[in-house]
């Protein structure tokens, strides 16, 4: 395909001939755009092709041990879809995710309403807060919801229990609920944030005009606000929906030990199992992927025909605010409620257990044995500077790779009439369906296969990772591809710039605000990253999230506790750091 | 029918001060008329327009329509905007992108409760029936000559289509009272004109009582009964157009409707006020001769404004007081006139003629300045 498109356009450009006027050479002077654009094309249809191609495959093989080499065989698929229990599995599956999407956007939607639309005190503040769970890793958040709420060692049963005098825990987080509970909460600042955007994108004078014809709130509310945010709203649920069934710390923290067990999870154990089973997790992953990209078709087709609303341009002005009267102290008290379930509490738990020899619910006794020794383990844990040094290699250079390659490929499908770019925009948006569990089976499944010697090494992840977070590169260097004016490249041209000089000159300067937010975005989603690495670690290899995955299997709470709190922290101390490089080179928000 | 007064409206602004945007604003609108607020940007009026519609609330001040407290501070009232039944053109027409055209205009009349403000004279407003909603629907798209595009799409209506949908929906639950927030300013020039006709020939018709805002001093000038100009939050002078236009009450008021040469002077002459009595006033040009309707005191320091088009240009040494001697420096071409910078001494006045007159550049010409159109303001 790369070299079908690189004939297919090669005439002679305005670029082409401007510095050969010597004539000395027949050719013109060597131009690197044909070798960047190849290099790059290639580069995407590689990553985007190869995990999807071979999970197919696999899906059609037999096991392949030591004695018995992989045949041909469709059983992966009566396995998987013979028995009831794939069945009870997808209904699990579905359960799950839609309770969590629910669960998110109902409070993610209250929340930006309250702070968009109304006068609760300190919402300012809040705006700033809610961005802090982003950087508290899914296992952190998971495991410190266990410390607070599991039925044995959980403080907010035994508080409770206490208080009530009851016999029995109140709540079990090892129970659906209890991971819709998780994991709904873990990804509400992302409903937030969409929904905000949403309320913030609509012009507020078409809900006024609706209060001059003499309509009440309510129906303003549902007769204007709803049905115009409606895009939007079946947009959020469906990245919600899609995110959550993805979703592998949770399920497999919280389900596995109480036999609730979702596609995940499944895949996971069907790995793990000896002998290892990938055709049945490939089948398994085959109906996982097709879920998620019946999910992000639909969101993708929504969101194109949510461009028809496209005319709600804000005013520059905050919309009228509506008075709460003195609910607005309730409102307040729900912001610090949220805000103590999301980030206070969790933290606070990971911090006390950090402290302790063996883990033991707070109490006076408990106080009195406070010690650093599980921060003594975890800083003479064998390799730890190894472990930490493969976490910043690997999110820093997925992060720079992914948005180099992506400002080409979008520079192609934006400012070019190249034909099937359209398609170079699609494969390189295709890795979004995969779930990362999935993505790092079929990588896993590959590099087993065709052996070129990166199996095993740090190469495999960054690849996966670069592989895992090319859309959301991509998705940022569209949109600001998209406000850089044509007659900016081509005036560069017109002073004799050959191309790759323009684009190093020009679209890289004016993209560089774009590029920067997507760089600081998939650095912190690299370096949290838990689910693809799980399969494709080496002892060599490992990253900070594995290692407080296997403490986890391990049992060691207290060691897992002291190294999630600094992990937490030197994140958010990186978050901060990257946000004031980005205000420097001049990024908004 | 509507009073306003002693309006004081307040934001915060991001660093918690507070925005004066209104301030001691106070007129009244009579039945059917037209009144505008006209003033430069971010000088309240937008401001004002929301608060008689009650999307803001004063801080202070007095609202009532047809005798009717629609806000007071002193006792507390406050009806919701939604029970005024006030129609609003929303500057940036808000017409809802998920509803036709037919849809949009009928929604006031599906939401719509009885309670609210009623015009003199109209039903009063109760459960109507669908054929009913259907009739004033159908008679009020009529009017704005949107008939035939009833179930068009709103996203697909151009610019002018979308301010005459807006206005339709404004209208079609006959409204006491008619707010209006700059609504031709989205238009292009020569729309623009046609829908100033549309809009007063509606106006006109329905005897609608209207409040008007806009930036744009011939808008003003040509649609409405009184004016309002506003500066800084503040009301600097009510009149009717010609008032306005003819006899500003300060400098900022002349200098923002229309153009006006200012002349620097002081009184040397004193007197008392109205035509007939003839003051002298010494300026940078010289003696200047003018009535005045201020009592003037000696030695105040004053400032005069002369229209353009009051400027007069001739060949020949005119007869009469207020001649100077002069020499072209200028001339723009218009078409219908011509402009011509005449420097007089140490100032160069513009006037507009005839483009009959053909003196040249550079030519000497004599400048006469008629006393009764010379308008002396006060120094602010
Ligand atoms: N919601 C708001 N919050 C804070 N300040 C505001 C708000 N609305 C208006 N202001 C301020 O109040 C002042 C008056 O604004 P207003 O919108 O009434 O001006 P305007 O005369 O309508 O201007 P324009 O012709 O530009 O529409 C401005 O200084 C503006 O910055
Ligand atoms: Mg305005």
């Amino acid at each position: 395909m790369s070299t079908g498109t690189t004939t297919a356009v090669r005439r002679p450009g305005p670029l082409g001939d401007e510095r050969g006027g010597s004539g000395a050479a027949a050719r013109g002077p060597f131009d690197w755009k044909w070798v960047v654009i190849g290099a790059c094309v290639a580069f995407t249809v590689y990553i985007a092709m190869i995990p999807l191609g071979f999970l197919l495959w696999q899906s059609f093989r037999t096991p392949q041990t030591a004695a018995v080499e992989a045949v041909f065989t469709l059983a992966n698929y009566a396995a998987a879809y013979g028995s009831g229990d794939t069945w009870r599995l997808f209904w699990t599956s579905i359960r799950f995710a839609a309770g969590a999407a629910v669960f998110a956007f109902v409070l993610g939607t209250v929340l930006a309403w309250m702070n968009e639309r109304t006068n609760t005190p300190f919402k300012s503040v809040f705006f700033a807060l809610s961005l802090i769970p982003l950087v508290i890793p899914s296992i952190l958040f998971t495991v410190s919801w266990i410390l607070l709420a599991s039925p044995q060692i959980g403080i907010v049963n035994l508080v409770l229990q206490g208080w009530l005098g009851l016999e029995e825990p109140l709540v079990d987080i090892y129970s659906l609920p209890g991971m819709i509970w998780v994991d709904g909460l873990h990804y509400s600042p992302m409903a937030f944030l969409l929904m905000s955007a949403a309320f913030r994108a609509m012009d507020p004078s078409l809900e006024e005009s609706a209060t001059m014809s003499g309509a009440n709130i309510f129906q303003v509310a549902w007769r204007v606000t709803l049905r115009l945010t409606w895009p939007a709203i079946v947009a959020t649920m469906l990245i919600l929906f899609v995110r959550s069934i993805e979703s592998f710390e949770v399920p497999a923290l919280l389900g596995l030990p109480v036999g609730i067990e979702v596609f995940t999870s499944a895949i996971y154990q069907a790995v793990h199992r000896y002998p290892s089973q990938v055709g049945l997790a490939s089948a398994y992953a085959m109906s996982l992927l097709a879920i998620t990209t019946v999910g992000v078709y639909f969101t993708s087709t929504l969101s194109r025909r949510g461009s028809k609303y496209a005319t709600m341009t804000g005013k520059g002005f905050r919309p009228r605010l509506i008075d709460l009267g003195s609910w607005r102290w309730a409102a307040a008290a729900f912001f610090i409620l949220y805000f103590l379930l999301i980030v206070v509490l969790p933290f606070a738990v990971l911090l006390w257990s950090s402290l302790q020899r063996f883990y033991a619910v707070p109490s006076m006794e408990a106080l009195q044995n406070l010690t650093l020794d599980p921060y003594r383990f975890i800083l003479s844990y064998p390799n730890l500077g190894r472990t930490v040094l493969n976490s910043l290699l690997l999110s820093f250079g997925a992060a720079t790779v992914v948005m180099l390659v992506a400002s080409v490929v979008c520079w192609i499908v934006v400012k070019t009439n190249y034909p099937g770019r359209w398609l170079l925009d699609n494969l390189a948006s295709l890795p979004i369906v995969f779930p990362g569990l999935v993505l790092g089976l079929s990588i896993m499944i590959f590099y087993l296969n065709v052996d070129i010697g990166i199996y095993g090494t740090i190469w495999i992840m960054l690849i996966a990772y670069i592989t895992r977070f090319m859309p959301y590169g991509l998705r940022y260097s569209t949109t600001s591809m998209l406000q850089i004016h044509k007659e900016l490249e081509e005036s560069a041209a017109m002073c004799g710039a050959s191309w790759s000089t323009t684009f190093r000159r020009v679209v890289l300067p004016l993209l560089k605000p774009g590029l920067v937010a997507g760089w600081i975005y998939v650095m912190i989603v690299s370096i949290r990253e838990l689910s693809t690495s799980i399969l494709l670690y080496s002892p060599d290899t490992q990253v900070v999230s594995v290692v407080i995955w296997e403490l986890w299997e391990n049992g060691q709470y207290v060691e897992l506790s002291a190294l999630g709190v600094l992990f937490i922290l030197s994140l958010f101390m990186l978050v901060m750091a990257a946000q004031w490089v980005g205000r420097k080179y001049g990024i908004r928000e | 029918m509507l009073k306003v007064d002693g309006l004081c409206t307040e934001y915060p602004n991001d660093r918690g001060e507070i925005v004066r945007a209104a301030q001691d604003v106070s007129f009244t609108v009579a039945e059917g008329q037209l009144f505008t607020l006209l003033g430069p940007s971010g000088c309240g009026k937008t401001t004002t327009l929301r608060s008689i519609a009650g999307l803001e609330r004063p801080r202070a001040g007095e609202i009532s329509v047809n005798g009717q407290l629609v806000y007071s501070s002193s006792t507390g009232v406050f009806v919701a905007p939604n029970r005024r039944g006030f129609g609003m053109v929303f500057q940036s027409y808000a017409i809802w992108p998920h509803m036709t055209v037919f849809e949009n205009a009928a929604f006031p009349l599906q939401v719509g409760d009885s309670g609210s403000i009623q015009r003199a004279g109209s039903a009063t407003r109760t459960r109507l029936t669908r054929g009913d909603i259907r009739e004033r629907v159908m008679r009020v798209l009529t009017a704005v000559h949107l008939d035939a595009l009833t179930d068009r799409e709103a996203t697909r209506l151009s610019g002018g289509q979308q301010q005459r949908l807006a206005l339709a929906r404004a209208l079609v639950m006959e409204p006491a009272l008619l707010l209006l927030d700059e609504p031709l300013s989205n238009l292009d020039a020569k729309l623009r004109e046609q829908m100033r006709f549309e809009l007063k020939r509606l106006q006109r018709e329905l005897k609608i009582t209207t409040v008007y805002v806009t930036h744009d001093q011939s808008e003003a000038l040509a649609l409405s009964r009184q004016i309002a100009v506003m500066h800084e939050g503040r009301i600097l002078q009510i009149g009717s157009p010609r008032d306005i236009y003819e006899r500003p009450a300060n400098q900022f008021v002349a200098d923002f409707v229309g153009n006006t040469n200012f002349i620097d002077g002081y009184v040397v002459s004193a007197g008392p006020a109205g035509a007939g009595h003839y003051r002298c006033l010494r300026t940078e040009i010289g003696e200047v001769r003018v009535t005045s309707e201020h009592d003037l005191r000696p030695d105040e320091r004053v400032a005069i404004s002369i229209r353009p088009e009051d400027v007069e240009l001739s060949e020949t040494r005119p007869a009469g007081d207020n001649v100077w001697e002069g020499r072209v420096d200028q001339k723009v071409f218009l078409g219908e006139a011509i402009d011509f910078q005449v420097r007089v001494g140490p100032r160069t006045l513009l006037s507009r003629r005839h483009p009959t007159l053909r003196t040249k550049i550079g030519d000497a010409i004599f400048v006469q300045l008629n006393p009764d159109k010379c308008v002396v303001l006060r120094a602010a």
